[in-house]
């Protein structure tokens, strides 16, 4: 208590308070542009904090974090792209409002999410870090597939239109997670003898052709952007404050979203990647009116969006406590930590509290700062893509696709690869084979293996080692969770059929 | 010891500079020339590229002009050393990261790597990190003794965790049981991430994994052996395997490279370089559990074929 109180002056300087202003605003550029990840925007930014002290180079990085996670919003609501993979989530609402012409709540709810789960997971780190910390070691590989296995339960409820056309984009997306050197046994799959094959088909890539490609194709083919202006103007002045009532006014779908996003967070390899999916998913299912979803409720939304923004603290608990990165930029962070000298464990906490403190204070005031930085560079963005004639807008956001899929790892067949599964996509997007399924595949089927392999492995001594998979009691809660995630969307399908009729078909999430 | 070896290399690289100052003095003069692109096929976190970034200003400073570091992840470093071998310029001003054992096995083991081990001119092998064995802190195992006996007595029992297949991690377990005559099972993970929670989670028995995570989870872990000749000044109380009679020694190797074809001066003033900037991070990167080393020319080359050695038959039967 006392080293935090120590940081807090710390913090307050001026010139603190202008880093983290900063590295808000550049991370929520870099992160609404599609292609350019959090991960990303650490690395490239980094070399800028070596003039810096530990504290200011720290508090720059976790503002960018959390800018960056936070910006992958604004282009998932306006251009149903996601920035950053961790707000696929939510596009499936987001663009819907924006089409209704109601963009700027959609904004606006993502901002106060967002601000709201920045700042839970900074107070989970302060406080809760140490048990949770031994949380996130207890899950190994056979919780690892089963996690993975639960999130693939998921598609079943994205696809209500059609369960087959649903499985059938998630077979696609496991078969593209397989290309390129298998994560155990170390051979190389699917490449056809090219090298540049031997990466795989990078989850971002798979984004930017799968979400980008099909929207802007599509955009060409109506001859005009998506967005309609609001009827009337003026509505959308002064709408933060309805906004800010409607979100909070359901605390359960706040609070049950972050607690899966800081659970999630937690877990080693999941990170926000899934976080958003399975906040979604838990909020609709929990949901008095699930059929809204996809088609522009607000809560869906909040659910995505506020979940994401946990996991930026949230996925330091096992960063700092451990030395685990939680997700892919946190990796960065390990770096940074490293080059400070600064080695992750209880230490961290104790000797250089003081740091430790001021970093984690300095990512709570970073998640406050979104609201006005948001708010202002939300509504700039908005007002440019709504006046941008389409023959500006679809080439711009072309060009700045092509070049965030290069930049990603300096690789021109990852740029062939996002083009041809953009085109792909336009197409089995109009045989109603979505992107969201095959995204999802792509991201889980790649855990799911190396969970399965790296349990059969640690069991070679049994007589069965498959029974290893349910050898202990969170694998079991977990294969319960997958069969009741089953059952919950199943049944009232079949029970449907069953009566003769065909239930009332709700549009997948973020499509037409 | 470093130093004396140092030393010596400088004032090699010195004779060797003023030889070919006479002879092509404009060349080395005018290079380098123009901002250098250091390329690290890794993802930015890791070890080759955290010691990038402390190589980077001061590469600066020595250099005169700007090193742009940007990553190239894929494949193992198999994408971006293809495309390395394929498209950089052997001018010198293109730079990239190599590992040893990735370089060496990936062209033996795979038929699509993309490159060939001696299509790189080495400039210098800058660092080492030995493999090194941990088990948990309350783990049964006292000593490597402790750990072949179980393993002997129960085969395929132990799990032994790492990084990669077919890498430096697997190849040292590999190695292990032929000279221990066990069987065990090694389980790989994606990178070095993961392995700190797979030891405290319990989801392995031990793992064979770079010095680093020795020094990083000291406390919480106990580090039986590290795989170096001699010990690893951030870790003075754990053996070698040799001390203990197990004549295992391995582990990666970070360094860089430029294409085929680059003219020598250039290389030598890179490595002259590298050398210097070696001096300054080391008092850095050997408290983290690193071996600085400084090996280039026909010394680089002997590195790779000791590994070689080392491990092809490992290698050449990965394909079955």
């Amino acid at each position: 208590m006392d080293l935090l109180l120590a940081a807090i002056p710390q913090i307050l300087q001026p010139h603190m308070l202008i880093t983290i202003f900063v590295g808000v605003a550049a991370g929520l550029l870099i992160g609404s542009l599609p292609g350019l990840t959090a991960t990303m925007a650490l690395a490239v930014l980094l070399p800028f904090t070596f003039n810096m002290d530990a504290l200011q180079g720290l508090a720059a990085l976790g503002a960018i974090y959390m800018g960056t996670i936070y910006g992958g919003a604004f282009t998932a609501i306006l251009i149903n792209t996601p920035g950053t993979p961790s707000s696929i989530a939510t596009t499936f609402d987001g663009y819907p409002m924006a089409k209704q012409g109601r963009a700027l709540e959609a904004i606006s709810a993502a901002t106060i999410a967002s601000v709201i789960g920045g700042l839970v997971g900074v107070t989970a780190l302060l406080v809760l870090a140490p048990p949770l910390a031994r949380l996130a070691v207890t899950f190994g590989p056979a919780e690892m597939f089963w996690v993975a296995v639960l999130g693939l339960t998921l598609i079943a409820s994205l696809s209500s239109d059609s369960l087959l056309k649903g499985a059938l984009g998630g077979c696609i997306g496991l078969m593209l997670g397989t290309i390129g050197v298998s994560p155990v046994g170390g051979e190389t799959r699917f490449t056809f003898g090219i090298p540049a094959m031997q990466g795989g088909v990078s989850l971002i890539v798979a984004l930017i052709g799968l979400f980008v490609i099909p929207e802007i194709l599509s955009m060409a083919a109506r001859g005009r952007a998506a967005l309609t202006a609001p009827a009337d103007m003026s509505l959308e002045r002064f709408n933060f404050l309805p906004v800010l009532r409607k979100v909070i006014s359901k605390p359960v779908n706040i609070i049950r979203s972050c607690v899966i996003g800081q659970i999630v967070a937690i877990i080693p390899g999941a990170g926000g990647n899934i976080t958003s999916l399975v906040a979604y998913n838990e909020s609709r299912r929990a949901s008095k009116d699930p059929e809204s979803y996809g088609k522009g409720n607000v809560d869906g939304l909040v659910a995505s969006e506020s979940s994401n923004n946990v996991m930026v603290a949230g996925s330091m608990i096992p960063l700092l406590t451990l030395g685990i990165p939680g997700a892919p930029p946190d990796a960065v962070i390990l770096g940074v930590l490293m080059l400070h000298g600064l080695r992750p464990g209880i230490e961290l906490f104790t000797e250089s509290g003081v740091l430790t403190n001021g970093f984690i204070l300095s990512m709570g005031l970073a998640a406050l700062m979104m609201l006005p930085v948001g708010l202002l560079g939300g509504r700039l963005v908005y007002r440019s893509i709504l006046k941008t004639p389409h023959y500006f807008l679809i080439p711009t956001i072309l060009i700045v696709t092509i070049l965030g899929t290069y930049a990603l790892r300096n690789n021109v067949t990852d740029v062939l690869i996002m083009l041809g599964m953009g085109v792909a996509g336009y197409f089995l997007r109009i045989i109603g084979i979505y992107a969201a399924p095959i995204v999802l595949g792509l991201i889980l089927g790649t855990i799911a293996e190396q969970g399965y392999t790296q349990t059969i492995l640690g069991g070679m001594a049994d007589a069965v080692p498959q029974l290893r998979l349910l050898d202990n009691v969170l694998s079991q809660i977990l294969f319960a969770l997958v069969i009741l995630a089953l059952i919950s969307t199943l049944l009232p399908r079949w029970l449907g059929r069953k009566r003769g009729t065909t239930g009332p078909g709700t549009p997948p999430p973020g499509n037409e | 010891m470093t130093n004396n070896t140092t030393t010596r290399i400088v004032a090699g690289l010195a004779a060797g500079a003023a030889a070919t100052a006479l002879g092509v003095g404009a060349a080395a003069a005018d290079f380098p020339d123009r901002p250098i692109d250091y390329v690290i096929p890794f993802d930015p976190g890791g070890e080759s590229d955290v010691t990038a970034r402390m190589q980077e200003p001061h590469l600066e400073e020595m250099l005169g002009v700007s090193v742009n570091v940007s990553h190239q992840p894929g494949g193992g470093g198999a994408v971006a050393w293809s495309e390395f071998q394929g498209n950089a310029e052997p001018d010198g001003h293109e730079i990239i990261g190599i590992n040893i054992p990735h370089i060496v096995g990936q062209p033996l083991q795979r038929d699509d790597a993309g490159y060939e081990t001696d299509g790189f001119e080495i400039v210098t092998w800058f660092h080492f990190t030995p493999n090194t064995l941990i088990v948990p802190a309350d783990s049964p195992y006292e000593s490597v003794d402790d750990l072949v006996e179980f393993a002997q007595e129960n085969p395929q029992a132990l799990t032994i965790g790492g990084s990669g297949t077919y890498s430096g991690n697997h190849l040292e377990v590999l190695r292990m049981e032929e000279v221990a005559d066990i069987d065990v099972t090694y389980i790989p993970f994606t990178g070095t991430g993961p392995l700190p929670a797979a030891i405290l989670g319990g989801h392995v028995g031990a793992l064979m994994t770079n010095s680093m995570l020795g020094v990083q989870m000291e406390g919480e872990i106990r580090t039986l052996a590290v795989a170096s000749e001699e010990r690893v000044p951030a870790l003075p109380d754990v053996p070698t395997f040799k001390e203990l009679g197990y004549d295992i020694v391995g582990g990666t190797y970070r360094g860089i490279a430029v294409p085929e074809g680059t003219p020598q001066d250039r290389i030598d003033r890179l490595r002259e370089a590298f050398s210097e900037v070696n001096q300054i991070i080391g008092e850095e990167q050997e408290p983290l559990g690193f071996i600085m080393t400084d090996y280039g020319g026909d010394e680089a080359w002997e590195i790779v074929d000791q590994v070689f050695n080392n491990y092809a038959p490992f290698l050449e039967g990965a394909d079955d």
